[in-house]
């Protein structure tokens, strides 16, 4: 028997809808009076919020676009006055960091820390990336906590160099130069290259073949001192490295060091200049400088 | 409730109960969607928006090759962190040319809607190789095999072509030199003619000026790798609209 | 061309093999031509895969015909039992393959110095991710909705699955096309689309699948013996039709070439952002919701063997669910340049959508009433409560999520992937386990499970994973949430990006124990089953009917 008048179920004493599948039998319970109240209080809080909300598109061929709430609401009306209300807070101590030299941010503990907290706060997420947490650098990407510089070291050449970027040839005011690559373009053979590679463990202290370094010490002399200078020491307005430290900016292996002479590096760092605003690199640039190796 | 007593009808013609589901869960639908499709308001009106270069879509189309939208949005929400932190928020005319769009769901990496001309190629080429190479706690995946795999370029002018009809405005021009196009972008200081037509191409549809950057982007001279193509759209993401022409004031831009 | 030199009675199910096999054929033949000319090497794989299988199927059914010697196979007075065994292995067997793939995936995560691997591009996890995804919902949800979806409807309509052959085809169909997606995520080919990632040609195949599904469905409604429709069909009908229309429109594309495996999506940025929501959400809504009811409508009831609690409850939940669901679609895209009024819809349906849900919530556990003793004596009973517990709970969740101001802070963050776990482990996985726990022994009409102590080991097991793998998730979502937004006393964000993944570290190796405690539960389960096929231990030999009492015997239908 599948179908039959509705029956009572013993247990609940609640009437069944008289129907059975497969056994399976339905009571006829009402709707839960706590559920259907609170189905009706969302569907009257719907109403509500799309009368204060943009809420209902219009009809095609109408020229109209959507109702827009009694509210008028808009999130990017609403993101603009709060960042302007943060701005509107810093701005006090931005602008006084704009105008102030270096001695007077390294003089007035306020704007210190001001900048100090803006300029971090900055790093992480546009520098850290590639200069490592902390500016510690990583191969291919200077140290910024130490106090060897490529290009320059004081509060100045520091943002000269974010704001215009090295190598960044989009920007006429860039940090450029560009280190030949000696093997690719055919100016020198491997063999003097290999020889060059000793040469410079050389000047930097390490262990080195000798003859080689010998060999190479006239090749240098014709080829790099324009840029290294006839100690090695670089030239900062070149933006080319020392070379007799022991810091090496793309790795000292021999086989780095080769690579750099073959193929050459010419790094590039963006410019920041109209991706950060002015107070952001100022306040980088204190940051960076503070960070180990600032020069006066 | 006779409502309920009616309900038996549907319960006993299958049919009646499959057109009552399928009315009944077409409305939503069709109320939302649709609307997207006539409203003037749905897409900002702004400046400097072309069609991804041949080099670009195919770089994009690794993107989605590789799953990077699964850790990645490319949505910037109008949240004061999250304008601070990315930039400018996302408009809808950014993403119009998007077939299929890569907004995400889920943010394991950073957002790189505006990852465009923030780093320099060598960066790319280092972090995709070796993420940690880079960043010592990344938890991205290596992708060192994309400098080494050959760029398919034959075959792209078929892509641009199914764009097109799909409503992105290709030229007959874009499409015919499509190749020519992508080989361009990648091998900078070769043929300088094909340079120039390419960007001639390419800016005349921005209706603006440096929007397109001709590089060997993965450092590697001898071929037109996968890695080239990836990074030149990381490189061009998010950088297309002039902001000076968005008026976001205008109430039809309101979000 | 076999029907007519047989009887007319032979000629229905002759017909039915016949265009089964033609249909098959030809796909076969499609794919030979695309093999010869593919345009990539992914095509061209896809394209010799989908060959060889469907060949093989074409032989094995080639053999089984000529063996039946004009006997039907599709026997009207009997049900159709084989074809829902071979379900519930597949769904176990996927399962578990999804299972593993989720562990790995969150093991890249984790120590991604160990489980990353520079030169091999297939096993990163951009391509993995989705090929979790797609394992558990598609093949293993899937194969569970197929195979109970055949069984609850042949018992409530009292008769044999309508279509013959066709029911084959669904079947192993929606597998070949399961393996054709998983393929293709290693392969890279993918569009992108989450939950929707396979390519056109598989999209097209799905679908040709889905109509056969549909039409063996109703089908085997309009020949029931049953004046009334029950209730578990509502749903799995309301399944099949809602995700036939959103697969459709939510892949539409455009090949490059016929030959080829690539496609562009028709519609770009904000509309195609929509409809791929509106697509997704939904797919929760009648893939992972409205189907996995109608398991826990003929389920429940039939373990506890007590009635339903409420017709008119089944009534207003089913309709109010799926005029809601449709609507809540543009709660995945708060705050994004989808236009304000839309996500204002997305809002509000999802809150209207807190009862509807619970609905279904109260029928089910209510059912228990007067059996409450069910709870403690059989975990599998246990088991499908706990999953109307999980689905309540991420049924309020859910809502909570939809109001702006919490996705503000919940979206793209780890809290959305413990919604979806609390949800998917929870819900999905316990109501499958159930079920498939239920039918083993019925099936292979064994007295009882192989040993309920397993039972409860798998129970225990998978609660403790998923309380692991959830609460971990909701400290790493809220925590990387506030830091995002968090500022220090100057005024500027105070966290680096990376700060917030590292910050996640612990919680990740939690997730980790958690996702392995479940595995291992569903590795106990499998092992359980195929012990109490065979009839082992407390399974026993053959019993006529393992069923509960109430339970017309398995009888022909007439
Ligand atoms: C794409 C990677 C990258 C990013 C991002 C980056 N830099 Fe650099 N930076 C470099 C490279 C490479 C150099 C060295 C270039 C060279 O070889 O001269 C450099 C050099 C520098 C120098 C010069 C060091 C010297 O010794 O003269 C400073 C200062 C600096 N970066 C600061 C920053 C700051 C501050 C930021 C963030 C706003 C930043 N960098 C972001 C790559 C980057
Ligand atoms: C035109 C100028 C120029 C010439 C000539 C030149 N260099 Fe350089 N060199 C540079 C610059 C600039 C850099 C830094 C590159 C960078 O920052 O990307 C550099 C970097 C280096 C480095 C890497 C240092 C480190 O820290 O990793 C080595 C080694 C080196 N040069 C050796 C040589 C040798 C040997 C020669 C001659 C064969 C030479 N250079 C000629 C400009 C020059
Ligand atoms: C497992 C998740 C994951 C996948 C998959 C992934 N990434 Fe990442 N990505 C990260 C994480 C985490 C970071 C932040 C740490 C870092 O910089 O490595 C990141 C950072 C980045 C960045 C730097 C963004 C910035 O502004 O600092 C870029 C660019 C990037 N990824 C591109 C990609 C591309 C392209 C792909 C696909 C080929 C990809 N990612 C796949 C997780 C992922
Ligand atoms: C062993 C058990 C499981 C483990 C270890 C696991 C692990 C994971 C991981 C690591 C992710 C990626 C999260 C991210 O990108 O940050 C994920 C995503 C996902 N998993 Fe699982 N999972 C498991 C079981 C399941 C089950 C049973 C289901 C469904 C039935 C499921 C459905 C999903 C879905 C839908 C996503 C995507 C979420 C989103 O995009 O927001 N998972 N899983
Ligand atoms: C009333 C019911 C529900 C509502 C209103 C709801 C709401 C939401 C919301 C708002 C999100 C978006 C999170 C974000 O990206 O910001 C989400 C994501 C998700 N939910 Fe639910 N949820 C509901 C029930 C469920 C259930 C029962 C399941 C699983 C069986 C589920 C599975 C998912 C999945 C898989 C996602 C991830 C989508 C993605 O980003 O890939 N939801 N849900
Ligand atoms: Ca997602
Ligand atoms: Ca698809
Ligand atoms: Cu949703």
């Amino acid at each position: 028997m599948t179908e039959h008048k509705p029956d009572i179920d013993e247990l609940s004493g609640v009437e069944t809808t008289g129907h059975t599948w497969d056994g399976i039998q339905e009571l006829n319970n009402p709707l839960p009076r706590w559920w259907l109240y609170v189905f009706y209080g969302t569907i009257v809080w719907a109403v509500i919020y799309m009368i204060f909300m943009p809420a209902i598109p219009a009809l095609p061929g109408t020229g109209m676009t959507n109702t827009p709430g009694i509210r008028s609401h808009s999130d990017r009306a609403l993101v603009a006055e709060e960042v302007g209300k943060l701005n509107a807070e810093r701005a006090a101590a931005s602008s006084q960091l704009l105008d102030a030299s270096l001695e007077e941010i390294e003089t007035d503990m306020n704007l210190q820390q001001f900048a100090l907290a803006m300029g971090e706060s900055a790093f992480g997420d546009n520098c850290a990336t590639c200069h490592g947490a902390g500016g510690r650098g990583a191969k291919g990407y200077p140290m910024l906590a130490d106090d060897i510089w490529i290009w320059d070291g004081t509060l100045a050449g520091i943002e000269t160099t974010l704001r215009h970027g090295i190598r960044h040839l989009e920007d006429p005011a860039t940090r450029n130069s560009a280190m030949p690559a000696f093997g690719r373009d055919g100016l020198l053979t491997a063999k003097e290259i290999d020889d060059l590679v000793q040469y410079v463990v050389k000047v930097s202290g390490g262990t080195a073949d000798m003859s080689a370094a010998n060999r190479a010490a006239p090749v240098f002399a014709q080829q790099c001192v324009s840029c290294h200078g006839a100690d090695a020491k670089g030239n900062r307005s070149l933006g080319a490295p020392n070379l007799t430290d022991s810091e090496w900016l793309f790795g000292g292996e021999p086989r780095d060091i080769q690579q750099t002479i073959y193929n050459a590096r010419n790094a590039h760092m963006p410019a920041w200049q109209g991706r950060l605003d002015d107070a952001t690199i100022k306040a980088l640039a204190v940051y960076v400088h503070s960070l180990g190796g600032g020069e006066k | 409730m006779s409502m309920l007593k009616n309900h038996g009808k549907l319960e006993r013609h299958s049919l009646l109960l499959t057109v009552g589901i399928l009315i009944v869960v077409s409305i939503g639908g069709l109320v939302e969607i649709a609307p997207l499709f006539y409203l003037e308001n749905t897409i900002e009106k702004v400046k400097g928006m072309r069609p991804y270069t041949p080099l670009e879509l195919k770089g994009r189309n690794i993107y989605i090759r590789e799953g990077c939208y699964v850790c990645h949005s490319q949505m910037v929400r109008p949240l004061r962190d999250e304008v601070e932190r990315y930039g400018h928020y996302s408009l809808a005319a950014e993403s119009m040319y998007d077939h299929p769009f890569q907004w995400g769901s889920k943010r394991t990496g950073p957002d790189l809607a505006r990852v465009g001309g923030k780093y320099s190629d060598e960066w790319h080429l280092d972090h995709l190789k070796e993420p940690k190479s880079v960043v010592p706690d990344s938890i991205m995946p290596p992708y060192a095999f994309l400098a080494k795999k050959k760029l398919r370029v034959e075959g792209i002018g078929d892509d641009l072509k199914t764009l097109r009809f799909a409503g992105v405005p290709y030229t007959d021009d874009m499409i015919a030199n499509a190749e020519a196009d992508l080989v361009a972008q990648a091998s900078p200081n070769q043929d300088y003619d094909a340079e120039d037509a390419l960007i001639a191409r390419y800016e005349a549809a921005a209706e603006r000026k440096g929007t397109l950057r001709i590089a060997d982007f993965d450092r590697n001279p001898a071929e037109i790798t996968e890695m080239d193509a990836l990074i030149a759209y990381l490189q061009m993401t998010g950088t297309l609209v002039d902001f000076s022409t968005y008026e976001a004031d205008d109430l039809s831009n309101r979000r | 061309m076999s029907a007519h030199t047989t009887t007319r009675d032979q000629s229905g199910w002759g017909f039915s093999i016949g265009t089964v096999c033609a249909l098959v054929a030809a796909a076969a033949l499609g794919a030979l031509i695309i093999a010869a000319n593919a345009a990539d090497p992914m095509m061209a794989a896809h394209a010799w895969i989908f060959f060889f299988l469907t060949v093989s199927g074409l032989l094995v059914t080639g053999l089984w015909a000529g063996a039946l010697n004009g006997r039907n196979p599709f026997e009207p007075t009997v049900y159709e039992d084989t074809i829902v065994k071979f379900g519930v292995a597949a769904a176990m067997f996927w399962g578990i393959a999804g299972f593993l793939v989720g562990l790995i995936i969150a093991l890249q995560l984790t120590f991604p110095n160990i489980f990353y691997f520079p030169d091999f591009g297939w096993t990163n996890f951009g391509r993995l991710r989705p090929l979790h995804t797609s394992a558990v919902i598609f093949a293993f949800g899937g194969n569970v909705l197929i195979a109970t979806s055949f069984y609850v409807v042949q018992r409530t309509c009292r008769t044999r699955l309508g279509g013959g052959m066709w029911p084959w085809f669904v079947f192993w169909g929606y597998n070949l096309f399961i393996v054709i997606a998983g393929t293709g995520y290693l392969l890279g080919v993918t569009q992108s689309k989450e939950y929707a990632e396979p390519e056109w040609y598989a999209d097209l195949w799905l679908t040709i699948v889905w109509v056969a599904y549909l039409f063996v469905f109703l089908g085997t409604l309009w020949k029931r013996k049953e004046p009334h429709i029950y209730v578990a069909n509502w749903f799995y009908l309301s399944f099949i039709v809602t995700i036939a229309m959103l697969h459709i429109v939510n892949n539409l594309a455009i090949p490059v070439s016929l030959t080829g495996s690539k496609s562009y999506q028709l519609f770009a940025g904000v509309q195609d952002a929509l409809t791929q929501w509106w697509y997704g959400h939904n797919a929760v809504g009648f893939f992972l919701t409205t189907g996995f009811l109608a398991i826990m409508y003929y389920f429940i009831p039939k373990q506890v063997n007590r009635p339903v609690y409420s017709y008119r409850l089944s009534i207003v939940h089913f309709w109010s669910l799926i005029f809601i669901y449709i609507w809540a679609g543009p709660h995945h895209l708060h705050y994004t340049a989808l236009p304000q009024w839309a996500q204002t819809l997305g809002m509000v349906f999802s809150i209207m959508l807190w009862m509807p849900s619970w609905g279904g919530m109260i029928n089910g556990v209510m059912t228990l009433s007067g059996a409450w003793d069910k709870l403690r004596t059989d975990p599998v009973v246990r088991m499908m409560i706990v999953a109307l517990a999980f689905y309540g709970m991420s049924t309020f969740e859910g809502p909570l999520m939809s109001v702006r101001a919490v996705n503000s802070l919940s979206h793209y963050t780890e809290w959305g992937i413990a919604h979806v776990h609390s949800g998917s482990m929870g819900w999905v996985g316990f109501i499958s386990f159930g079920a498939l726990y239920c039918l083993t022994p019925w099936l292979w009409k064994r007295k009882a499970l192989f040993s309920k102590a397993l039972v409860e080991w798998h129970f225990w097991l998978a609660t403790l994973g998923i309380v692991f793998y959830i609460v971990a998730m909701y400290v790493a979502g809220i925590t990387e949430g506030f830091m995002w937004r968090a500022y220090n006393e100057f005024g500027f964000l105070e966290y680096s990006f990376i700060e917030t993944v590292k910050a996640k570290h612990i919680m990740y190796i939690i997730r980790v124990a958690g996702g392995a405690l479940y595995l291992i539960g569903a590795l106990l389960m499998a092992y359980n089953l195929v012990r109490t096929a065979l009839g082992h231990g407390e399974a026993g030999e053959a019993a006529p009917d393992a069923r509960p009492a109430n339970a017309p015997a398995l009888q022909p239908a007439e």
